[in-house]
């Protein structure tokens, strides 16, 4: 087991893991930071999603080992009180149903606009296809993604 | 507005009512009893206390009101639209409603549970008179405190106002209303004065869904929890033979590697029910460790071998099987109208095909995982289950404790799909924290939720039909499935009643695959059989497909046939409405349409499916539905629900598939075993019939017809039948 020092959501964290360990389980575990989902455990379908310095990236397969000096953001980080565009325009399509991937369907949107401030409706869909949703709201992530770049915009 | 009548509202639903120390009151409802008609009060009223009820409204001395939602939340909607069915009727505004999941009270309430799409359908009543009754007692105590008659008073948005205009809140008279008597016969609203219900209303988990906040069993700690895994056998049909531990308990943070299965075993042989199929007699290897990962990597450093007890079955096995029982003669009569001998010797056209469905895992996207915490005083269960009070008595017995000492929370349930119907995975956590003595989560990795089975049972039709005349005059439909057959109203279903001749029978065949419900049971499949096979007798009978089912259900529509389920009219008027929202008929070159109707789980659905070819590959570019449901609660949820309905249908119908070999399921993991996506998902227009009869359940109904249409899209774009799941075998 080893020390590691992490930047997530703009804060300094120590943890002691072993080296293979995946973020994932460091922020579920150690940290408490739930928001964060496992889904397959094999960066299959986009639950784990976080930000590495601003790059979304499935915390699941990433190792505690391999986060020096890279800002971290999870979904309890994108904003203060879920006001970051993405989180309100979930909010206004109503998008989830059971829940469970959305955290992962907003880090992945909200990485993706930042790169991309008038996304088509065809780079939305290719952004967004990594993510499983098995209630199958793809549609209203589609609009809501949509209602997000034109908020930001 | 039409009653369904299911119970009968008195006083004896509605318990208590009382004055909270920290002001407002307090309404017990016995909702479940009140959903049940056959259900009696179980214990004497007086000697409950609130800790007792369930389901209950409490309003503030501001007017704030918390409802607490009964049902478990699987993504269905109902902790959003139960709540705004009270609310409506209680008459306050919205905005002032927090809604609370209730736990688990096995010992007075039944069905509290996610299933079937029943949770509406079955609160309904229910659910109005108890905000009613709570809003008359709140108009009735301002009615006192004014001097004047209750009658002349009026409650909207939480306000009662007087004939000269004095105005009261619900908080001001809270207080009063607790004591008084409990009224009865209390007036519902018109469906014209509803202004909660019909209202696009957002889920009410939605800001800590956005935010990250814990909700879901996987989400849940406790002090001094700890983590468990569990290694079962790779192959239906194996049991443990020796396992060791070695390397496992080297893992920094393993703390203890031990084994379960006596418990469930013994379990099984008391014979206590008959719901243990999907119980396992082995012995199971259980990781416990500090946390996740020592836990996963723990279980990833055991080595076990494995012996053989039963069959290792294939799905080669299973495909002959099924085969040979269709040709064989052994079957159960589930339905049978006329003389289909005889229509079929009369016939001068005999038309019989054989569909094929694979089994299929659930995959919710949060794997099966619990919380138990066993110690001698009490046993405390936390997770997503959708059965919680079965679970709990399953516990109970299985620990040989009181079942009074058993408590369930419900946790918000990352997708359900019928998975968590089975508490496979709570008798595995709660044997676990009684062997370790200790506060533990059961966790599944993605792998372990795939392979330790109960799916969907791979399932063979065989429909025949007799042309006479240009007429459908015998309908034949053998259903041969892996362990069960369909339940008992499907058989009442479209086409029962449309064809005079008419037979539907049912045989299985015993294997130690675990099987069970799966969204919108055996229907997901039968339906796309029966909607494929409408759509070739239309081509051959020369009549326009959709106009094929309206000819038929003519058959129907008067019928005195107290077992028919579906309704004719119903039925037409949402194939008329899908026939104009979809332009059915009326479409643009290189676009091809196919249609489907089914009826289920109370509601009728018909669709329209659009299909492009692209390099000459199907791709599904829009599905237009119609859905009767009676009253749209929440139209928002209800949307969502029959589009996920449909997207689920289309996507399992095109590229789900899962087999076995030598007991051992093919696929484990998401790399390899396919579900829809973005780019695959079809966009889904919506319509509801609008009328005012009493509301059912949406979580299923949207998929049964989704395959079908589609399918018989294919069949007109590629010329292309297509008889088994997963399409993309067949393209």
């Amino acid at each position: 087991m080893l020390n590691y020092t992490l930047y997530i959501n703009g804060k300094k964290r120590v943890v002691t893991a072993d080296a293979d360990t995946p973020l994932l389980w460091i922020l579920r575990d150690e940290l408490n930071l739930i928001g964060t989902k496992f889904g397959c455990g094999i960066a299959e379908c986009g639950a784990c999603t976080v930000h590495i310095d601003g790059v979304a990236t499935r915390s699941c397969q990433m190792k505690v080992s391999f986060l020096d000096d890279v800002k971290i953001t999870t979904i309890e980080g994108l904003s203060e009180d879920g006001k970051h565009p993405v989180q309100e325009a979930w909010k206004e399509i109503d998008v989830p149903q059971c829940g469970y991937c959305q955290a992962g369907q907003i880090m992945t949107a909200s990485a993706f606009l930042a790169e991309n401030k008038n996304p088509s409706k065809e780079e939305i869909r290719e952004a967004m296809h990594g993510n499983i949703c098995r209630c199958a709201s793809y549609n209203r992530i589609e609009k809501a993604v949509k209602v997000a770049a034109e908020k930001m915009s | 507005m039409e009653s369904q009548n299911k119970y009968n509202f008195s006083r004896r639903n509605f318990l208590k009512t009382s004055v909270l120390a920290s002001g407002g009151m307090l309404i017990g409802f016995n909702l479940l009893t009140a959903c049940k008609p056959e259900a009696v009060m179980p214990v004497d009223i007086k000697s409950l206390n609130f800790n007792d009820f369930n389901a209950f409204i409490k309003i503030s001395d501001e007017g704030y009101v918390t409802l607490f939602s009964p049902n478990p939340e699987i993504g269905q909607g109902v902790k959003t639209s139960m709540p705004m069915i009270i609310a409506e009727e209680l008459d306050v505004a919205w905005s002032k409603v927090n809604v609370v999941q209730a736990t688990l009270d096995t010992k007075n309430f039944q069905r509290q549970l996610a299933g079937g799409s029943q949770s509406i359908s079955f609160g309904w009543d229910a659910l109005r008179q108890t905000g009613a009754t709570a809003k008359q007692m709140l108009v009735n105590a301002a009615a006192i405190k004014w001097n004047v008659d209750a009658s002349t008073c009026k409650a909207s948005k939480g306000i009662i106002t007087n004939a000269n205009g004095d105005q009261l809140g619900y908080g001001d008279v809270v207080k009063e209303a607790a004591l008084l008597e409990v009224p009865e016969n209390v007036k519902l609203k018109e469906a014209k004065d509803f202004t909660i219900i019909g209202q696009e209303i957002v889920n009410v988990d939605i800001d800590k869904i956005i935010t990250g906040k814990p909700l879901f069993g996987l989400d849940y700690k406790a002090a001094d929890m700890l983590y468990a895994t569990v290694l079962r056998p790779p192959a239906f049909g194996q049991v443990l033979d020796s396992f060791d531990a070695t390397e496992a308990k080297k893992v920094k943070g393993v703390i203890d590697v031990i084994t379960i299965g006596g418990k469930v075993r013994d379990y099984i042989n008391s014979g206590k029910n008959d719901w243990t199929f999907v119980m396992s007699e082995t012995d199971k290897v259980v990781v416990v460790a500090k946390n996740t990962w020592a836990a996963i990597k723990g279980k990833k450093a055991l080595s076990a071998t494995w012996k053989q007890d039963s069959k290792l079955e294939s799905t080669e096995d299973h495909d002959t099987i099924l085969t040979k029982i269709l040709e064989g003669n052994k079957f159960d009569v589930r339905r049978e109208d006329g003389n289909i001998k005889k229509a079929f010797i009369n016939a001068d056209k005999v038309i019989e095909k054989t569909y094929h469905s694979p089994f299929l895992p659930h995959n919710c996207m949060e794997p099966m995982n619990f919380y138990a915490n066993v110690s001698s005083e009490k046993v405390h269960l936390v997770g997503p289950v959708q059965t919680p009070e079965y679970a709990a008595k399953v516990v109970a017995d299985m620990l040989n404790v009181d079942l009074d000492r058993v408590s369930v929370e419900m946790t918000r349930m990352g997708g359900g799909f019928g998975r968590r119907l089975y508490g496979d995975f709570v008798y595995e956590a709660a044997e676990i924290s009684s062997a370790i003595k200790k506060p533990v989560k059961l966790i599944s990795t993605r792998e372990d939720d795939m392979t330790m089975g109960v799916y969907r049972p791979a399932i063979k039709y065989r429909i025949k039909a007799a042309i006479k005349d240009g007429k459908i005059t015998g309908y034949h439909l053998k259903e041969a499935a892996i362990n069960g057959n369909m339940y008992g109203l499907i058989p009442n279903f479209f086409p029962a009643g449309c064809i005079p001749n008419f037979k539907v029978e049912t045989s299985n065949y015993k294997s130690n695959i675990t099987t069970g419900a799966w969204r919108a049971p055996y229907t997901n499949f039968l339906a796309f059989a029966e909607q494929s096979f409408f759509d070739e007798l239309a081509l051959e009978l020369n009549i326009d497909a959709l106009q094929l089912r309206l000819d038929l259900l003519q058959n129907v529509k008067n019928t005195t046939d107290k077992r028919i389920e579906y309704s004719g009219k119903r039925m037409e008027d949402t194939i008329k409405l899908v026939k104009e929202k979809g332009n059915w008929g009326k479409v643009e070159k290189g676009v091809f349409q196919g249609f489907s109707a089914y009826y289920s789980h109370n509601t009728h659905v018909a669709e329209i499916a659009e299909i492009v070819l692209k390099e000459g590959f199907p791709i599904v570019k829009k599905v237009t539905v119609a859905v009767d449901c009676g009253v749209v609660i929440n139209p928002t949820g209800a949307r969502n629900q029959v589009e996920g309905g449909v997207i689920d249908g289309i996507g399992h119908a095109m590229y789900a598939d899962f087999s076995f070999n030598k007991g051992k399921p093919k696929y484990k993991n998401f790399n390899t075993y396919r579900l829809i996506r973005m780019q695959e998902t079809p966009k889904v227009a919506v319509h509801f019939v609008e009328n005012n009869l009493s509301p059912t359940g949406l979580g299923e109904p949207g998929l049964p017809p989704a395959g079908g249409a589609v399918a018989n899209a294919i069949n007109i774009a590629l010329g292309k039948r297509i008889y088994s799941q997963p399409f993309i075998n067949e393209l």
